[in-house]
């Protein structure tokens, strides 16, 4: 490979961003809009340092408070994401290996799914008050159904020849379950899991907006009130960095717990 | 360590495959099968030679009639029929020797025992250093001596084997054909194997039982005298063969015939 592309390939990536970026500096230095109404990115990314690392204070009382907020939102996130990780793989594995299950359970579990989970903000708010709980209901509320749906797909569609191997070599069904069913119904399940995280932060920050008093849609929110508009789209920022963090994370552990896919698959293909 | 097999009186039908359709797979077949036999089971597509096999793996159980190995009757899979499929049928998320040792992980074996134990049958099926491949990365014919060496590892009564070789290439299955004979000898065990091919019935069978058309009935069970390896441009493997193939070609004769004709009741 010669360096040129070795360059581009690094680079690439980055073009639009930086030109998107550099068009709306333009753009607001202009005097087209008012620069409270769309700040520009120097000006944001001065807010967001200070808010960061309290170099002026310029952000008031929120200065150098971000990793409290950010730490107060990821909490929530990992708690209503945890939550709902074991027991949307548990219930969905269950629904689609045992038939009564599915008989009792998935038609209820059917009838609340379509319920948007924004819309239990009130009763989250008077069962749970206002803290961590309401907002981490919410999380668990929006990471279920897709870890759940994709659980029980997973199930549905294992090869039954494969089941049929297990028992023939003797798995008792607690073996089956755990060694045959459980791992390969995992490409499926992570699939859940990662349309879970991108509702997880979605549902801490809506939380956050109406329901508690910190982290980072708080923060969001109380900007609006106080115009400070530069801080809102540093606040959308952070959320957005964190997101894809979290995704990039759960992405790293799907490919080293589905390492035995590659080479089969588009992902494995080499450029 | 074989066993023998005895297939009595067996119907199979297939319950709600449709609205009020009711489809009779197998047709009052009696078999026996004797201890270090190679029965070739042979029939057409849909005539209910996988049911049958099926029911003596204790996969499915017959309507009405029995099937019992070495006297006992089958109600259950178990670890002394060991099937291999016609699709490899492995853990994609298993290494080949996991997948080979796989029965003696869910006996708790620990894995230095296992990995040491895989190894013996990875050599006899000629995948050394195959070993650590996940099973994506195997052509068909490697992935079908890992079924066969997993079978093996059980070290099964009975082997079952579904069409196996069919979805390989000529050259291959040549090659595995062979292998399989020279596996069968070495273990001696009963082995039943499904085929549509008459040239493989003949290369592996010590008796092939040639099936009807569904309803599958045993049109006739021939014992093939011709020692292994077997060489098929001699003229008495061709003789059984043009005699194999006549019977092919009077069932597809009647075939037509009995799909208007009400089944009896």
């Amino acid at each position: 490979m010669n360096l040129p592309s070795v360059f581009w390939k690094q680079t690439g990536r980055f073009c639009v961003p930086v030109v998107l970026v550099a068009a709306w500096e333009a753009f607001s230095r202009s005097g087209y809009l008012p620069p409270s109404l769309l700040p520009a990115p120097s000006q944001v990314l001065w807010t967001w340092a200070d808010w960061l690392f309290a170099i002026d204070e310029s952000t008031q009382n929120n200065t150098g408070h971000w990793w409290v907020d950010a730490v107060a939102s990821g909490v929530r996130v990992l708690g209503g994401y945890a939550i709902a990780a074991v027991s949307g793989i548990s219930i969905g594995i269950a629904i689609g290996w045992w038939r009564w299950v599915e008989r009792t359970v998935e038609p209820t579990i059917q009838l609340l799914r379509p319920i948007p989970p924004v819309s239990w903000i009130p009763l989250a708010i008077i069962w749970f008050g206002i803290a961590n709980r309401p907002a981490i209901f919410l999380v668990f509320l929006g990471t279920f159904f897709p870890v759940l749906m994709n659980s029980i797909h997973g199930v549905r569609t294992i090869d039954r020849n494969l089941i049929r191997v297990a028992e023939m070599m003797g798995a008792s069904e607690r073996q089956l379950l755990w060694l045959v069913v459980l791992p390969a119904a995992l490409p499926s399940i992570f699939a859940g899991l990662r349309i879970g995280v991108g509702s997880a932060w979605m549902l801490t920050v809506t939380a956050e907006m109406v329901a508690v008093k910190s982290g980072l849609g708080y923060v969001l929110w109380d900007s609006y009130y106080f115009l400070r508009y530069d801080m809102v789209i540093a606040a959308m920022a952070s959320i957005g960095l964190l997101g894809f963090v979290t995704d990039l994370c759960v992405k790293r552990l799907m490919t080293a717990t589905l390492r035995w896919q590659e080479t089969s698959t588009v992902q494995g293909r080499k450029f | 360590m074989s066993a023998s097999i005895k297939v009595s009186g067996v119907r199979k039908l297939f319950r709600d495959r449709g609205p009020g359709i009711d489809v009779l797979a197998i047709d009052h077949v009696s078999l026996s099968v004797g201890q270090g036999e190679l029965l070739c089971l042979l029939g057409p597509s849909g005539c209910g030679k996988s049911t049958l096999l099926n029911m003596i793996a204790g996969f499915e159980s017959p309507t009405e009639g029995t099937v019992a190995v070495n006297g006992g009757l089958i109600a259950a899979p178990s670890a002394d029929r060991g099937m291999v499929f016609q699709q490899p049928t492995l853990m994609p998320w298993l290494p080949v020797w996991d997948n080979v040792a796989f029965s003696l992980k869910l006996k708790n074996v620990p894995k230095k025992q296992r990995r040491i134990e895989a190894q013996r049958y990875i050599d006899i099926v000629g995948l050394t250093g195959f070993e650590n491949y996940f099973p994506s990365q195997l052509s068909g014919g490697m992935a079908q001596r890992v079924g066969i060496a997993r079978v093996l590892l059980l070290n099964p009564a009975v082997i079952l084997m579904d069409e196996p070789f069919s979805s390989l290439d000529a050259q291959t299955k040549l090659e595995m054909q062979e292998e399989l004979v020279a596996i069968w000898q070495r273990f001696a065990t009963t082995i039943v194997f499904v085929t549509h091919s008459v040239e493989e019935a003949l290369i592996l069978g010590t008796t092939i039982a040639v099936m009807t058309h569904r309803p599958g009935r045993i049109r006739e069970s021939i014992k093939v005298d011709i020692p292994h390896p077997r060489d098929s441009t001699s003229p008495a493997f061709n003789d059984l063969k043009r005699h194999i193939m006549s019977l092919i070609r009077q069932e597809a004769r009647l075939a037509p015939a009995r799909l208007v004709t009400p089944e009896p009741q």
